[in-house]
C-alpha cells in the first residue's frame, strides 16, 4: 500500500498538537482527519474505518484516549491504534503497554509520549502498517 | 457477572414485556469494569404498584413512562427524590413535552427514551445509565476507603506547563526546518498560535503566584479596614476591556456598604477571578451582576451571570486544582485551572463559605459571606 491511500485519524483536544501531528503526517505522505474530541472521533469510527488512529488520552475526560482505543478495537480489530499523551511518569498517572495486565486493558498498539519527532511518528507509523 | 435490577412502569403491557426481552440478553462491558452487568426485569402496570415494588425490592435503574393511569410518572420521580433514594430513572414517553422534561429533568431523571424505541436505542441508553452507575459505586467505594481521587498537585502542574512547550517546540521546530516553506508568511498560524500559547501560559504563572502566596505569607500585618465595594469597582476597571470585547456588561449593585477586615490584595483575587470568570464563560451580549450586601456580622457578595453555567456533576469538583470544565462550549476558553481553587482558598483562609449554583444555558452565581470581624487568620 501507498503512503498516499492511508487515512490516519488524528483526535487530540490541544488544537496546536492537532495541527503539528497532522501537518508531520502529510508532509510524510499520509492523508488525515482531524477531530478535536473523543465525541467527534467516536462519529467518524462510526461512519468510516481509517487505516491508522492516534487519540490523546485525555480530552473531555481523563480517559477519553482509553476509552476510544476501546471502541476502535471492538469495530475495527485490525485497526491499529497509537496512544500519544503528554502525562507520564511525573502525573503520577504512569502507565505503559509493556506487561500482560496492561495489555490486557489498554487497547492500543503504541504508546508514544508527545513531543515525538516527525521522522520518528512517521516511522512508528509505517511499522505498524507494516510498509 | 454482576447484576442491576430494572423496574418498568409503563401502562403498556407491550411497552413492559418488550423491555423485559430486550433487556433479558442484554450485558454491558466496558474497560475498567472488572465484570460484565446482566439486567433482571420486573414490571409494574401503573405508579402506585411501581412504589410498592421499589419500597420491597429496591431497583438500581428507573424506567418510567410519564402518562399512568393514576398518579404520573413525575409523581413517582417526585416520591423518590424527597426520599433520596439512589435509583437512575430514565423517562419513557410518546411526546415528550417540553414542561414535563423539565421537570423530570429538575427532578432527577437523566435520560429521556423516545416511545416507540428501538432495541437499540433501549440499549444504548441502559449502557450509558450502568457506565454511570457503575462510575458512581467505585467512586463511593473509593471514598468509604478514605482514597482521595486526587492528582498530586505538583505532577499535574507540570503537565499543564509541558503542553504549551511542547506546542512551542513543534512550530519552532518547523520553521527551523522550514517546514512550511521559506517564507515568513508561510508561518502565520504557528506564529499566532505559539503567541497565544505564551499567553496562555503566563496567565498560569500569575494564578500560580497567587496561589503560592496564599500558601506561604503570613498576613497579619496586612490586615485593615478594606471597602468591598471599592475593591470591586477597581476589579471591573481590570476586567471592562475583555468584557467590551466580549459584548459582556458588567452591573455592580451595592445594596449596603460592606466593610471588613482584610489583606486587600487577598480581596482583589477573589473579584478579578470570579467577575473575569462570569466574563469569560458568558454569553455574547450576556450579563455579569455584582451585588454587595452585608448582615450583621457578614458581607454577601453574590456574582451572577448569563452564561454557559456548570452541570450539576461538574459542579463538585469545581474548586479543585486544576480542574477546567471540558465540553463544547468551553473548548476555546482558555485558563489555568486554578482560579477557582485560589477562590476557595482565600475565603476558607478568612473563615469565609463559598457556594455555586448553576443551571446550564441559564447562568451561573456564586455567593461568598464572609466574617466582618478578624479572626485569626490561618
Amino acid at each position: 500500500m501507498k503512503k498516499s491511500d492511508i487515512t490516519i485519524l488524528v483526535a487530540d483536544d490541544d488544537p496546536d498538537y492537532l495541527f503539528q501531528t497532522v501537518f508531520n503526517l502529510e508532509k510524510a505522505g499520509y492523508k488525515t482527519m482531524a477531530v478535536e474530541s473523543q465525541a467527534e472521533a467516536e462519529s467518524v469510527i462510526a461512519r468510516f474505518k481509517p487505516n491508522l488512529a492516534i487519540f490523546d488520552l485525555m480530552m473531555e475526560s481523563d480517559d477519553s484516549g482509553f476509552i476510544l482505543c476501546y471502541k476502535i478495537k471492538r469495530k475495527y480489530p485490525d485497526v491499529p491504534v497509537i496512544l500519544a499523551t503528554a502525562v507520564s511518569h511525573e502525573t503520577g498517572l504512569s502507565f505503559s503497554i509493556d506487561s500482560e495486565q496492561e495489555k490486557s486493558w489498554i487497547r492500543a498498539d503504541r504508546y508514544l509520549e508527545k513531543g515525538i519527532r516527525p521522522e520518528q511518528l512517521d516511522q512508528e507509523v509505517m511499522k505498524l502498517l507494516k510498509l | 457477572m454482576a447484576v442491576l435490577k430494572v423496574l418498568v412502569i409503563d401502562d403498556e403491557p407491550g411497552i413492559r414485556s418488550g423491555v423485559s426481552r430486550i433487556l433479558n440478553n442484554f450485558h454491558v462491558t466496558y474497560p475498567f469494569m472488572d465484570e460484565d452487568y446482566t439486567f433482571e426485569v420486573t414490571e409494574a402496570g401503573t405508579g402506585e404498584e411501581g412504589i410498592t415494588i421499589l419500597e420491597r425490592d429496591m431497583p438500581d435503574i428507573l424506567l418510567l413512562d410519564n402518562k399512568l393511569p393514576g398518579i404520573q410518572g413525575v409523581d413517582v420521580l417526585e416520591y423518590i427524590r424527597k426520599r433520596n433514594y439512589d435509583i437512575v430513572v430514565a423517562m419513557i414517553t410518546s411526546y415528550a413535552s417540553l414542561d414535563v422534561a423539565i421537570r423530570a429533568t429538575r427532578d432527577g431523571a437523566i435520560d429521556f427514551i423516545p416511545k416507540p424505541f428501538t432495541p437499540q436505542e433501549l440499549k444504548s441508553s441502559i449502557e450509558n445509565i450502568t457506565k454511570q452507575q457503575y462510575l458512581k459505586r467505585i467512586t463511593h467505594k473509593m471514598k468509604q476507603e478514605g482514597k482521595k481521587i486526587r492528582y498530586q498537585f505538583l505532577s499535574v502542574l507540570s503537565h499543564e506547563l509541558k503542553a504549551p512547550l511542547n506546542a512551542l517546540e513543534g512550530y519552532l521546530r518547523m520553521m527551523q526546518e522550514k517546514q512550511a516553506g521559506d517564507r515568513i508568511e508561510d508561518y502565520a498560524t504557528p506564529i499566532e498560535r505559539s503567541l497565544q500559547r505564551i499567553q496562555g501560559m503566563r496567565s498560569l504563572i500569575m494564578d500560580l503566584l497567587d496561589f503560592t502566596k496564599i500558601r506561604l505569607e503570613r498576613k497579619e500585618e496586612k490586615i485593615q479596614e478594606v471597602n468591598l465595594a471599592e475593591v470591586a469597582s477597581e476589579a471591573i476597571v481590570t476586567v471592562q476591556p475583555y468584557a467590551i470585547q466580549m459584548d459582556v456588561s458588567i452591573h455592580l449593585d451595592v445594596r449596603s456598604d460592606a466593610v471588613i477586615m482584610a489583606d486587600p490584595d487577598d480581596m482583589e483575587i477573589v473579584f478579578n477571578n470570579l467577575i473575569s470568570n462570569s466574563v469569560k464563560y458568558n454569553k455574547v451580549g450576556g450579563k455579569a451582576e455584582i451585588t454587595i450586601d452585608s448582615s450583621d456580622n457578614e458581607a454577601i457578595l453574590i456574582f451572577s451571570d448569563t452564561g454557559i453555567g456548570i452541570t450539576k456533576d461538574d459542579t463538585e469538583n469545581l474548586f479543585a486544582e486544576f480542574v477546567r470544565i471540558k465540553n463544547e462550549k468551553t473548548r476555546n476558553i482558555s485558563g489555568s485551572g486554578l482560579g477557582l481553587s485560589i477562590v476557595k482558598k482565600v475565603v476558607e483562609l478568612y473563615h469565609g463559605t463559598i457556594k455555586v449554583e448553576s443551571t446550564p444555558d441559564v447562568g451561573t452565581i456564586f455567593t461568598i459571606r464572609l466574617p466582618k470581624k478578624t479572626i485569626a487568620i490561618t
